[in-house]
């Protein structure tokens, strides 16, 4: 039914078995679009927020997604300016996730903001001294750099390649590719860490304070690198589910490796950062502040050491490890095991820096606070993902996504000939 | 126009031995405000008290149990070294929230906030206040709302204003009277002409005939041990919130009983013992 629009050569699922698939995954879709417009309409009283937590599970997804589409832009700086060739063969699909990632994020900060027709605001009455600022720019500006970095894969699907145009217009845009990756890796490099900034700056929160270098906190710093660092992680799982649902070989054993390598080592690189400045913190700048470590991970039913334990060493050091070692990382049940993990340690870190900053009590008369989101931030939450497969899906069943998805999946007899 | 020859610096301090915890500051502010409330409000996580008042005890077992309550507003915080860039003031995006550097006093502009709520969580003192519902009042009551007090709409960020709009007819006052000088009595906020017990007292921090200047004696040095702390009282009786933060509130607290005083922050071990008659930056000198 929608051959002609097919990959040439390229063999998909039937149109009724794609389109069930769409169903299914659309049903989640409408559910979350139900709770996003209950929200806009009725308010943000539909969720659990309160005023302890006026930062709770839609920012914590926010900066996840953004943490985990911090792939795409560190790829694209590999491929176009560090000139690793091989990357070539994810970098459509780093860019794909890249996109999704961004447009959700921009997506849960229309629903979680209390005046979503004032959110233009924030760019009219800037604040230059605030760290929001500076994400709301880059954020803009780099959804914007994605877009005109995906539209050359768009452009060619089979049918609006053959426009001369568009063809010739995606041409061109792949040469000047380069440009817009540079453009993207300056702007990640302050949008992810002004997202850091903005716990980092929070100097009447002692457990996000952070000093730093000028106006910059080291979370400033340590949240560019963890996205650089897992980002990639979070596109080979990708990578690999899109494999596994549609049973072929996508990327050639050799990019995958590549990818790994680069993502193990600069994971190992930030642990070692993030390991230094967390004992800084405990050691030298919350107790020069009255607190002892145990003030943030005792008296409270949920937040115990094991939360610092779980993500520095099982989902930090531990997936670090297994990426950089040749034996682990070439063997795909261990990097398996590391991606997954990593993609879970970038996530509990963004949750500790969003969700555990507001638990911990500050005056010393005041209580731990804990909350627990309402469906519809839950279903808000999933909207992005039932969003990202969709477009995943579509992308993949259309466009060009895996330049080696053809000589992989060549028939045998087609290879002979 | 009047033309201050030195900025005001408007600031509070609340005698806790006085305090009775009986309220009356928190209903006057919300009737002064136009605070909306809801039907139950015993759920303090999502109700709007410009003024909350907290309880305090020393955590004695009977009979040498002590209660305190520790009423509080907005700190109205003057931010590291006293810039003006108060812990909310300087992460809002929008600049929805402001520092009055001609009165101290941290503004909450309430039509240009699109409520991030990036202040409430920046806010040590959970002083900000989100309108999670529509503002509804008791058929009626509505005509019992301040015209001084604009009410705010669902979905922004409200705190306590210093009821500056008090302060606003107190220089139109003085203005129309031909002096440059707002009289100490003339600016009064509803709390503090509200509270019973006379616990509170409120003026001009920067006037040394004012009785808030008096009984606090700030100290204009920076503290030499922590050279982000200004301001710091000189009377050994006052306190105020989460001092070491750098945050430089101008709402103090005053008691006689020093684990009241010592509830005021966070010390590590031995640390109390050693700072506890340390009062002022000069004594550090």
């Amino acid at each position: 039914m929608d051959a002609a629009l097919i990959p040439e050569g390229a063999k998909r699922c039937s149109f009724p078995k794609f389109m069930l698939g769409i169903a299914i995954v659309g049903a989640v879709l409408l559910w979350g679009v139900y709770a996003m417009l209950l929200c806009w309409f009725k308010g943000l009283n539909q969720t659990n927020m309160n005023d302890y937590y006026g930062f709770a599970l839609w920012i914590w997804a926010d900066l996840a997604v953004i943490a985990v589409g911090g792939g795409a832009f560190f790829t694209g700086l590999l491929k176009y300016i560090f000139k690793i060739d091989e990357l070539k063969n994810i970098i459509n699909f780093a860019v794909i996730i890249g996109f999704i990632c961004y447009s959700s994020a921009l997506l849960i900060l229309a629903i979680d903001i209390g005046q979503p027709l004032r959110g233009w605001f924030i760019f009219w009455h800037a604040n230059v001294h605030s760290m929001l600022t500076e994400v709301a720019f880059c954020l803009s500006c780099y959804f914007a750099v994605l877009t005109i970095e995906f539209i050359p894969n768009i452009l060619e699907n089979r049918q609006l390649n053959k426009v001369p145009f568009f063809h010739h217009l995606a041409h061109n845009m792949h040469g000047v590719m380069a440009i817009f990756a540079a453009t993207g890796a300056f702007l990640s490099f302050f949008h992810q860490g002004s997202l850091g900034g903005v716990a980092g700056v929070m100097y009447g929160r002692p457990f996000a304070f952070r000093e730093g270098l000028l106006i910059w906190p080291w979370s400033f710093f340590l949240f560019t690198w963890s996205a650089a660092a897992f980002g990639p992680c979070f596109t080979l799982l990708v990578t690999r589910v899109t494999e596994a649902v549609t049973g072929k070989k996508l990327v050639k054993d050799n990019v995958v490796h590549l990818l790994a390598k680069i993502s193990g080592w600069m994971i190992f690189t930030y642990m070692i950062a993030k390991i230094i400045d967390t004992l800084y913190w405990a050691k030298i700048t919350a107790p020069g502040l009255g607190f002892e470590l145990s003030h943030f991970y005792t008296s409270n039913g949920f937040y115990g050491y094991w939360i610092l334990v779980l993500e520095v060493i099982v989902c930090g050091v531990i997936p670090g490890l297994l990426l950089i070692t040749k034996t682990t990382r070439e063997n795909p049940t261990f990097r398996l095991i590391a991606i997954v993990l990593a993609v879970i340690g970038v996530c509990i870190n963004r949750w500790v820096m969003v969700l555990q900053i507001m638990a911990v009590p500050v005056m010393p008369f005041d209580t731990w606070a804990l909350y627990i989101p309402s469906w519809q931030e839950v279903a808000t939450t999933i909207l992005p993902v039932a969003y990202g497969i969709i477009l995943i899906a579509v992308a993949y069943r259309y466009l060009p996504v895996f330049p080696q998805e053809l000589e992989l999946n060549r028939r045998p007899e087609a290879r002979e000939s | 126009m009047i033309h201050d020859k030195k900025a005001h610096k408007y600031g509070m301090v609340i005698d806790l031995d006085k305090c009775t915890g009986c309220g009356t500051c928190a209903v006057s502010c919300m009737s002064e405000n136009n605070v909306p409330f809801k039907e139950d409000e015993s759920d303090k996580k999502d109700s709007i008290t410009w003024m909350r008042v907290y309880r305090l005890t020393n955590n004695k077992p009977f009979p040498d149990t002590e209660v305190a309550f520790l009423p509080r507003p907005c700190q109205h915080c003057g931010g590291k070294g006293d810039h003006g860039h108060s812990p909310c003031v300087s992460v809002c995006p929008a600049t929805a929230t402001d520092y009055g550097y001609d009165t101290g006093i941290v503004s909450q502009i309430y039509t240009r906030c699109f409520g991030c709520r990036y202040c409430m969580a920046a806010c040590p003192y959970h002083a900000r206040y989100f309108n999670w519902w529509d503002p509804v009042w008791p058929e009626g009551m509505e005509k019992y709302l301040s015209p001084n007090v604009s009410p705010r709409m669902r979905g922004v960020v409200e705190k306590c204003s210093f009821c500056y709009h008090r302060y606003q007819l107190a220089r139109e006052k003085a203005y129309a009277s031909g002096s440059d000088e707002i009289p100490e009595a003339d600016y009064q906020t509803a709390c503090t002409t509200a509270c019973p017990a006379g616990a509170i007292v409120f003026g001009d921090l920067n006037n040394p005939s004012h009785k808030v200047h008096q009984i606090v004696k700030p100290d204009p040095h920076p503290d030499p041990l922590n050279p982000d702390v200004v301001g710091k009282s000189r009377n050994p009786k006052v306190f105020r919130l989460l001092e070491r933060l750098g945050t430089n509130p101008k709402v103090y607290y005053m008691s006689e009983r020093e684990w009241v005083r010592k509830l005021g922050d966070h010390y590590l071990d031995g640390e109390w013992d050693k700072v506890k008659n340390v009062y002022g930056s000069a004594s550090h000198e």
